[in-house]
């Protein structure tokens, strides 16, 4: 076959092969990237999906640092066996304002997507302080320390600012009462009407002695775990045929 | 670049026509049949994408000729499963417990599917075989603080305790110290006279005053004798089994600060039947009433 430009004045000129090899690479890359450019028109809105509160986006901080997804998932797959224990398949929306998305790929521990309000605060507290003293057959690290460590909350607007670039909807008010929503959401006491405005569901926690720890926040993030979505609402189950799914 | 093709001497086949430095390149075709392997796999994708969910189109999908999704797969192969057990589980859960239980057929399949169910929802507070923790009442005695018949039981695997669901049990003890309510030397003398309540220490000096303080403070709930009252979540005190501990200490920690635990509502978590058979489990491992 002749080419309009032959083999060997390519390889002779090393520009001509840089561009030819720019052009043959950027191929493959843009069927890889292009589909997600429309990814914001192909997750499904489902409702009762909204962003984390300030103390969850935090406590989704330490979940991150602390390398939790390197044993647990965040994905409810499309099998039966994972249905009867776990509850409804994940679906898209669920993590729609995860960056990055916790799906995971290992399972030492079991699947936490729907652990949110499958236990009390109190269990979610000594468990994670000291996991056999619950479950003796846990191998799970010890996480007291945690109890120990002021949450630093200093971040708390540059992430949330993050988060806007990344496309999750806070608003300026979001913003503006940020400080106390997440002193709302951990101390039992507080006023909480404003915060459960913003973030219905939010489970207030229980911060001891006016501080607010980082296991306050990972355990205000852990009972959010696939309680936004109620699957037994008629206008969930209409969206989700909608996409065509199930 | 010469680009001239000729024959290798040594081998008899044809040369590329490249050469670097006097080093020739031989055109050895690849093997035949691993070229065929490679045709038979891009022929595969092909038809491997038409007939299955694969390329992204815009605010869609290419959906396959054959129309398989992964979630219409599980909603039938749950359906399937259902649909097994259903004459039996649709059953149990539409049936009143009282009559499940009184079937001997059905209580066999309940007793099974709530081993099943524990061992996943209620173990990790309850313990194996429900045998509690400190913190988490057992389930094994007939220590119960809500009630231990089998609608009692239904009903708070239901809607839990203080599990802020509408129909949730209800209960706050008073924080008799932390709120000053008594000082923290009635404390003490109230704390000494409910341990002489099971067996821990016997009557002393202090017994008859600390008596006056549980009659005047706690009997209104726990009871004259500190039998409790499950109607109001009150637990006994005369009894062996102590939710927070059985020490002096304990029972100090308690009156000044008292701490309930929370039982989430299963009711939007788990199927009527699954409920149903989870009571008859609890009800059967040793403390139903």
């Amino acid at each position: 076959m002749r080419l309009p430009i032959s083999q060997s004045f390519i390889e002779r000129n090393a520009i001509v092969l840089l561009i030819a090899t720019l052009i043959t690479v950027a191929i493959g890359g843009l069927v890889e990237v292009v589909p997600l450019f429309t990814i914001q028109t192909t997750v499904v809105k489902v409702p009762g999906i909204r962003p984390y509160s300030p103390l969850e986006l935090l406590g989704r901080q330490i979940y991150l640092r602390e390398g939790c997804y390197l044993c647990h998932s965040q994905q409810i797959r499309n099998l039966r066996d994972e249905v009867a224990r776990y509850g409804h398949p994940s679906i898209a929306a669920e993590s729609m304002y995860d960056h990055p998305f916790q799906w995971g790929s290992k399972r030492i521990g079991p699947d936490l997507a729907r652990v949110g309000g499958k236990y009390s605060n109190a269990w979610m507290y000594q468990h994670l302080k000291a996991p056999r003293s619950v479950v003796p057959e846990s191998i799970m690290p010890d996480f007291a320390f945690l109890a120990k460590h002021q949450l630093h909350t200093k971040e708390l607007i540059a992430a949330m600012k993050t988060n806007i670039d990344l496309g999750v909807p806070y608003t300026k008010a979001d913003l503006q009462s940020a400080m106390a929503d997440l002193q709302a959401q951990a101390f039992a006491n507080a006023d909480h009407a404003g915060l459960l405005s913003r973030y219905p569901n939010a489970m207030i926690v229980d911060a001891k002695g006016g501080e607010v720890t980082q296991l306050d926040a990972l355990v205000a993030y852990l009972q959010i775990l696939g309680r936004m979505v109620n699957f037994a609402n008629p206008a969930v189950e209409r969206a989700l045929q909608a996409q065509g799914g199930k | 670049m010469p680009t001239k093709i000729e024959k290798d001497e040594y081998t008899g086949k044809e040369t590329t026509g490249h050469e670097w430095d006097g080093i020739k390149e031989l055109d050895t075709p690849l093997p035949r049949w691993w070229v065929n392997v490679w045709l038979v796999c891009i022929a595969f994708a092909a038809v491997y994408a038409l007939l299955y969910p694969s390329i992204p189109l815009g605010s869609t999908y290419w959906k396959g000729i054959l129309g398989w999704s992964s979630s219409q797969a599980v909603a039938k192969s749950v359906a399937e499963m259902n649909a097994r057990h259903a004459a039996l589980m649709k059953r149990i859960g539409e049936l009143p417990i009282m009559q499940v239980a009184a079937d001997p057929k059905l209580k066999e399949v309940a007793l099974e599917a709530g081993r099943i169910a524990f061992a996943e929802n209620c173990q990790p507070c309850h313990g194996q075989a429900g045998v509690g923790r400190v913190g988490y009442p057992p389930l094994d005695t007939n220590f119960w603080l809500w009630g231990g018949t089998l609608p009692d039981i239904q009903r708070i695997i239901m809607y839990g305790i203080r599990s802020g669901d509408s129909k949730a049990h209800e209960s706050q003890m008073p924080a008799f110290g932390h709120d000053g309510i008594l000082k923290p030397a009635q404390v003490t003398t109230v704390a000494h006279y409910v341990a002489t309540l099971f067996g821990i220490e016997k009557p002393g000096p202090t017994t008859a005053a600390g008596y006056k303080l549980f009659e005047d403070n706690c009997a209104a709930c726990h009871g004259p004798k500190g039998q409790g009252n499950q109607t109001g979540g009150a637990p006994p005190l005369a009894s062996r089994v102590h939710l927070y501990g059985d020490t002096l200490a304990a029972i100090e920690y308690q009156i000044n600060t008292p701490r309930g635990g929370v039982m989430p509502a299963w009711h939007t978590r788990l199927d009527a039947g699954t409920i149903n058979s989870l009571a008859i489990y609890v009800h059967a491992l040793g403390g139903g009433e």
